[in-house]
């Protein structure tokens, strides 16, 4: 398992700049190419959401520059309905796939697997150069839809067919620009099994001496399980997407029925089926909400750890709880599809499983607070967001109670108390993740240090403003709001129009919260401190090499491992924690109960 | 900070909790005769989702509050019983409250989904469109005439493709833009769609559904309560889904036998 492993991930220190920094085979340097490319997506995603809250608070605002963006999408700086929904579609799928995806699974998870696992690299890093690669190529296609034909689809980021599949006679971006949004998601599923293919063996083959499947950190743990959703679910969006760039360009009818009539023309094409899509796009949507979520359940666990100074109560209930969410995520993709027209008997058959999820969540939850239970909780940025993630995902984790019964569906599906499930889980928990990961490991990752009071001062504004955001859309869903509306004209929506400009404000603020830390981090990048190589007096392998690491991770030592992940709570000639390296004998001082 | 912190998540808590339990923003009124059941469901899951949302996050700010900075001679302390109690408590308290819920739940939907609609319920054929809902009543010969997709013209206003010269059936058909239906009577909703998915939501109704191209669907409802009411589109339909609106308006019976002859005189 070792020794052959590390000469199968061996190549040589990079001696071009090319290869250093553009067309990079180490791990670290890609790690920080996906962060970069999360961080671009981000940015286009929020100013797409502010772009949106503003037209869903006041239908008639110009919006400086807007049209410079689409003359016909925003004539006077306003916003048609047709561009809200168009922009409402760039803002989701680049938010998803580019940010949710990208950020917590490849950007911290290519980074730190190898350091986790102590080895050199991956083990095929040609494959993982090209996974940057490629899925920066399927952003530029993305990015391109915005400037070609009639803009980007409008069909929202589940693209249901037959709207999806029947071209451009149905709306603006229905022709151009659903195949260049489904060729650029063939081309991301690519990337992303390119990543899951380097990163599930280097968990189970590169691991080195003493370092056995139960001594792996919790983040490289649900990275591991991330990789195994992310192999059997983007596997099934790929030829969804093929198939649907077929009904495009091939004249087939893989997802349109016949006897459509869109414009008084009857539509050219039969023996489709509009519910296939739905199976095969949810078959690998709803993995992919725990694609984004459970990273962050990894690494939020890893920050809170370190910073109360005493292991989770069971590091095994954690990793079997996050296991069994994974495999319990395939059975629960039709509380989707509760009032599709699927058959409703199969609706009960999806609640059970969908109900059933709340129980690993439930554990995990009642894990960390357990174990926040008797700590010596040091505060900083990164706990505080670590925390704030346990805030987030238990709030979006009960509005789940509802959403898993069809009967309650009936009144909540397509309303924004959806909205609010899925931002508050997939979405904000997930982001609160990636800052926490963000102010612990960059550091290690750029070798200096954070503003800490601009970290904290960031935690607030972000903490206080998304729960202003998003806890209102549980109240607009109660009411029956529908989404996907680019303003409310039926009459029982009209008094919710305040709730919605209270949003608005609430999230441009919280928006502009986010530039504080996009000056953080690239001042501390430039002008930072120098980090220590272990600032955080924590004791996985990451923090048993320099800030950062050299390109072969420990300097061409090969490691042992002696301890469990996280050793905490003991006394050791260095304090109360002993690095996983270490060979020093340690005895707990944990008071029994 | 911690102090604070753990003030934060509390007053977040309790103002999320408020309007809730003020019940300032709710669904509309219910007017059917299967949305109780519904209802009911809504509260015992708001109860039970509201318990464990603050249970938790009063928790997890005490907890915060209580266990923050590094207390010199205090040693960190584990909680009693493990990890082994706190599986159990969410195995066995959190598997029964679900999987109550579930159980409960399934008489609400099969109110609408597992019963089906008496002999003497009044047909309705709805037809889903860009970006419009359409209505059909048979007429006094009690059948809808045949639909020919290849004659749909919304210029010549056939909007459900209706062939009256060749088709019997379709002549005393009754076409509206609005829906009527008598109180206390049990309707058979037919639902297709002309074009791309749709849905059929009627908050008052406790009623929705999606148009599913290529499939025809059916439900059944009774109105409870006179009145006009919404039905909108909650299925992303293209350009024009936010304003794809129609009104219901749940007549006496002696009204909605009037509003339909003059809807026939009209054709």
């Amino acid at each position: 398992m070792h020794d052959t492993a590390h000469a199968a991930a061996h190549h040589g220190p990079p001696t071009t700049f090319i290869r250093k920094h553009v067309f990079s085979l180490d791990h670290k340097v890609i790690g920080k190419q996906y962060y970069g490319l999360g961080l671009a997506a981000v940015l286009i995603g929020m100013v797409l959401s502010w772009l949106m809250r503003i037209h869903l608070g006041w239908q008639n605002a110009a919006i400086p520059g807007l049209h410079l963006l689409s003359s016909a999408g925003a004539p006077g700086n306003v916003m048609t309905p047709e561009y809200y929904l168009q922009l409402m579609t760039m803002h989701a799928t680049f938010m998803v796939f580019f940010v949710l995806t990208v950020a917590p699974f490849a950007a911290f998870g290519n980074f730190f697997i190898p350091i986790h696992t102590g080895c050199e690299d991956m083990p095929f890093p040609h494959f993982n150069m090209m996974s940057f690669w490629t899925t920066f190529v399927a952003f530029c296609v993305m990015l391109l839809s915005f400037f070609v034909g009639d803009g980007p689809t409008l069909g929202g980021w589940t693209q249901y067919a037959p709207l999806s599949a029947v071209g451009s006679v149905a709306g603006p971006g229905q022709g151009a620009g659903v195949v260049i949004w489904a060729t650029s998601l063939a081309i991301f599923c690519v990337g992303q099994l390119f990543g899951s293919l380097n990163f599930i063996p280097n968990i189970l083959d590169l691991r080195c001496k003493g370092l056995s499947m139960w001594r792996l950190p919790l983040p490289t743990w649900a990275w591991f399980i991330t990789s195994c959703m992310g192999l059997t679910s983007f596997s099934v969006l790929m030829p969804a997407c093929i198939l649907l760039i077929l009904d495009h360009v091939a004249g087939t009818s893989f997802f349109v029925p016949s006897n459509l009539v869109i414009n008084d023309q009857l539509q050219p094409h039969s023996g489709g089926s509009t519910l296939l899509w739905q199976h095969l796009f949810w078959f690998f949507g709803h993995p992919e909400v725990y694609i984004a979520i459970v990273p962050g359940m990894g690494i939020a666990s890893h920050v809170l750890i370190t910073s109360m100074r005493k292991p989770m109560l069971s590091h095994r209930v954690l990793v079997y709880s996050m296991g069994a969410i994974a495999v319990l995520s395939y059975l629960v993709y039709g509380h989707h599809m509760f009032v599709s027209g699927m058959n409703p008997v199969s609706s009960i058959a999806f609640s059970f499983p969908t109900l059933a999820i709340t129980i690993p969540s439930t554990i995990i939850v009642l894990v960390w607070l357990g174990s926040l239970y008797g700590a010596k909780l040091r505060i900083n940025s990164a706990s505080l967001f670590a925390l704030g993630f346990i805030s987030m995902f238990i709030t979006g984790g009960v509005s789940g109670f509802f959403l898993a019964q069809p009967s309650l569906q009936i009144l909540l599906h397509a309303t924004y108390f959806v909205v609010a499930h899925f931002h508050f889980t997939m979405a904000i928990a997930a982001i609160f993740g990636i800052f926490s990961g963000t102010y612990f490991w960059f550091p290690k990752m750029w070798g200096r240090m954070m503003n800490e009071t601009l970290g904290r001062v960031h935690f607030w504004c972000t903490f206080v403003g998304t729960y202003a955001i998003f806890m209102p859309f549980h109240y607009l869903g109660l009411a029956g709001n529908v989404r996907r509306y680019s303003s409310f004209p039926a009459d029982y929506m009209q008094p919710l129009v305040g709730l919605h400009q209270f949003i608005t404000i609430a999230a441009l603020f919280t928006g502009a919260a986010q530039l504080i830390f996009l000056y953080n981090l690239i001042h501390s990048r430039f002008w930072g401190e120098p980090a220590p190589d272990n600032p955080w007096q924590a004791t996985s392998l990451e923090w048993s090499t320099s800030s950062p690491p050299p390109w072969d991770n420990f300097g061409g030592r090969h490691m042992v491992v002696h301890h469990d992940p996280y050793q905490y709570g003991v006394q050791s000639s260095v304090g109360d924690y002993v690095m996983q390296d270490s060979p020093e004998q340690v005895k707990t001082e944990h008071e029994e109960p | 900070m911690a102090k604070f912190f753990a003030i934060t998540i509390l007053v977040i808590a309790i103002l999320s909790a408020v309007p809730v339990v003020r019940n300032t923003w709710h669904p509309v009124e219910d007017i059917s005769a299967h949305g109780q059941a519904i209802d009911d469901q809504m509260t015992e899951t708001m109860w039970e989702a509201g318990i464990s949302f603050l249970a938790s996050q009063i928790l997890l700010a005490w907890f915060i509050w209580r266990f923050s900075g590094s207390r010199p001679g205090e040693k960190s302390k584990n909680f009693p019983g493990g990890a082994t109690g706190l599986v159990a408590a969410a195995v066995i308290l959190v598997g029964i409250e679900v999987f109550a819920l579930g159980i409960f739940g399934i008489k609400a939907w099969g109110n609408i989904y597992f019963t089906p609609p008496g002999a003497d319920a009044l047909p309705v054929q709805v037809q889903a469109g860009q970006f419009a809902f359409y209505f059909r009543y048979p007429g006094p010969d009690g059948k809808f005439g045949p639909l020919h997709p290849d004659k749909i013209s919304e210029a010549n206003q056939n909007f459900f493709g209706l062939d009256p010269n060749s088709d019997p059936d379709s002549r005393d058909d009754i076409v509206t833009a609005e829906m009527a239906i008598p109180v206390n009577k049990e309707v058979r909703l037919m639902m297709h769609a002309k074009d791309v998915s749709h849905s059929f939501y009627v908050p008052a109704l406790r009623i929705h559904q999606d148009f599913v191209p290529g499939l025809d669907l059916q439900l059944h409802f009774t109105a409870t309560k006179i009145g006009r009411y919404e039905i909108v589109c909650s299925q992303l339909c293209g350009l024009g889904h936010y304003n794809m609106k129609a009104y219901l308006s749940v007549l006496s019976q002696q009204d909605f036998d009037d509003w339909l002859k003059k809807e026939a005189a009209m054709q």
